[in-house]
């Protein structure tokens, strides 16, 4: 699984940064993770509200700090 | 019945008189009520607000035309949550999306000037009337100001190099359980309340001091009808204020209690939320200081004109 984070450094990116670590600690699964924060990068997925969350590629939630409980759901429903 | 209890409170039960008693009266009586009305409208914004989000906005944006664009840009401002740290993507997703610049802008302008703490801030210290409007003429400056810069031709002075996107962009769908809506927007309100309840019993704070301990003559001859410069002064003085905004409405509100006019009073709130200096730092990156000069100056020149209009009709 490669989960990114795609933010240019707003309070709330590296807030859902940190989330992101912890859920994946919680879960234990093993994950590549990523931390975009070229804005053309974020451009091509389309999320013009940061931060954005892609999981696998594809893009699940933007424009929200979310829950490290949020988090884990996406993960599993990927 | 909320202010019978703060004044049975304040005179019956602690005793407090004259100019003391009259500003912890009013620190009280507004501080209590500033918070409620807060968390009530924020949380009313957030949950009609997890039907729309910015990816939305732009897939409705695209392919309008010019005026209608302007409109509809500054109408989605009202209910679109906006953070100046996401000006970036915004408005290089928007040209992404074929989206004329003056129609970004009418939404740029919108959208930090209709925000939910103004707008609940406004309706608790001043009354419907004045909230309605401060919203519809902060539609107009954006609609116009909009209009305006995309008449200019200014698409040279955005400095990063976009590839507009071909075809259409999908349908943007946000499939959520009112439980869900109603989570999020309790979150939201949290955060948000969190951020900014301390700025609120600063700015009444200082505004109970004035309530209590100035007199009405000092306001009214630096802000009043004798000062013919005080709209000037004040859209200046409200460019550095946007992170304050929830301390400073309280303290306009006073002001106006004591002989500031009206028109001023609204010319500062608009420039407070409208023209924000941390904003313009960080569109400095991917705009030409020309054009952000032009964007600061056509909304600062609506507002003027908007102080001055209010002054001499009201």
């Amino acid at each position: 699984m490669k989960i990114e984070v795609l933010g240019t450094g707003c309070p709330k990116c590296i807030a859902l940064e940190a989330t992101v670590k912890t859920a994946i600690a919680k879960t234990g699964k093993f994950v590549q993770l990523e931390k975009v924060d070229d804005i053309m990068k974020i451009m091509e997925y389309q999320v013009v509200s940061t931060p954005g969350l892609v999981i696998d590629g594809k893009v699940v939630s933007t424009g929200k700090a979310l829950s490290v409980d949020e988090v884990i759901a996406f993960m599993q429903n990927a | 019945m909320w202010k019978e209890s703060v004044d049975y409170l304040t005179y019956n039960i602690l005793h407090l008189e004259g100019h003391l008693g009259e500003a912890i009266n009013f620190f009280i009586y507004d501080t209590i009520k500033i918070w409620f009305l807060l968390i009530t409208i924020i949380f009313v914004v957030s949950y009609l607000r997890t039907h729309f989000n910015t990816e939305y906005v732009r897939a409705h944006l695209q392919g309008k035309s010019q005026l209608y664009g302007n409109v509809l840009a500054a109408l989605f401002g009202i209910i679109t949550p906006f953070c100046s740290c996401s000006a970036i993507p915004l408005f290089l997703g928007f040209i992404q999306a074929r989206i004329p610049i003056g129609v970004t802008f009418s939404f740029l302008i919108s959208s930090p000037m209709n925000n939910e703490i103004a707008i609940a801030l406004l309706f608790g210290l001043f009354g419907w009337k004045v909230t309605a409007i401060y919203i519809g003429f902060g539609l107009l400056v954006a609609i116009i100001g909009g209009y305006v810069i995309g008449r200019m031709n200014m698409e040279k002075y955005v400095l990063m190099d976009v590839k507009p996107m071909e075809g259409e962009l999908d349908e943007v769908k946000i499939k959520l359980t009112v439980k869900e809506r109603a989570k999020e927007a309790y979150i939201y309100t949290r955060d948000i309340f969190k951020d900014i309840y301390l700025y609120v019993v600063i700015g009444v704070a200082i505004g109970a001091f004035i309530h209590g301990f100035i007199p009405a003559d000092f306001i009214a001859k630096y802000s009043g009808a004798e000062n013919p410069f005080a709209v000037l002064v004040a859209v200046i003085m409200g460019i550095p204020m946007y992170s304050n905004a929830a301390g400073v409405m309280p303290l306009v509100e006073v002001l106006t209690g004591k002989g500031m006019l009206l028109g001023t009073a609204l010319a500062f709130m608009m420039a407070v939320t409208a023209l924000s200096l941390p904003e313009a730092m960080i569109l400095k990156k991917i705009l030409h200081v020309r054009l952000i000069g032009t964007f600061f100056g056509i909304v600062g020149l609506g507002i003027i004109a908007i102080g001055y209009l209010f002054n001499a009709i009201l």
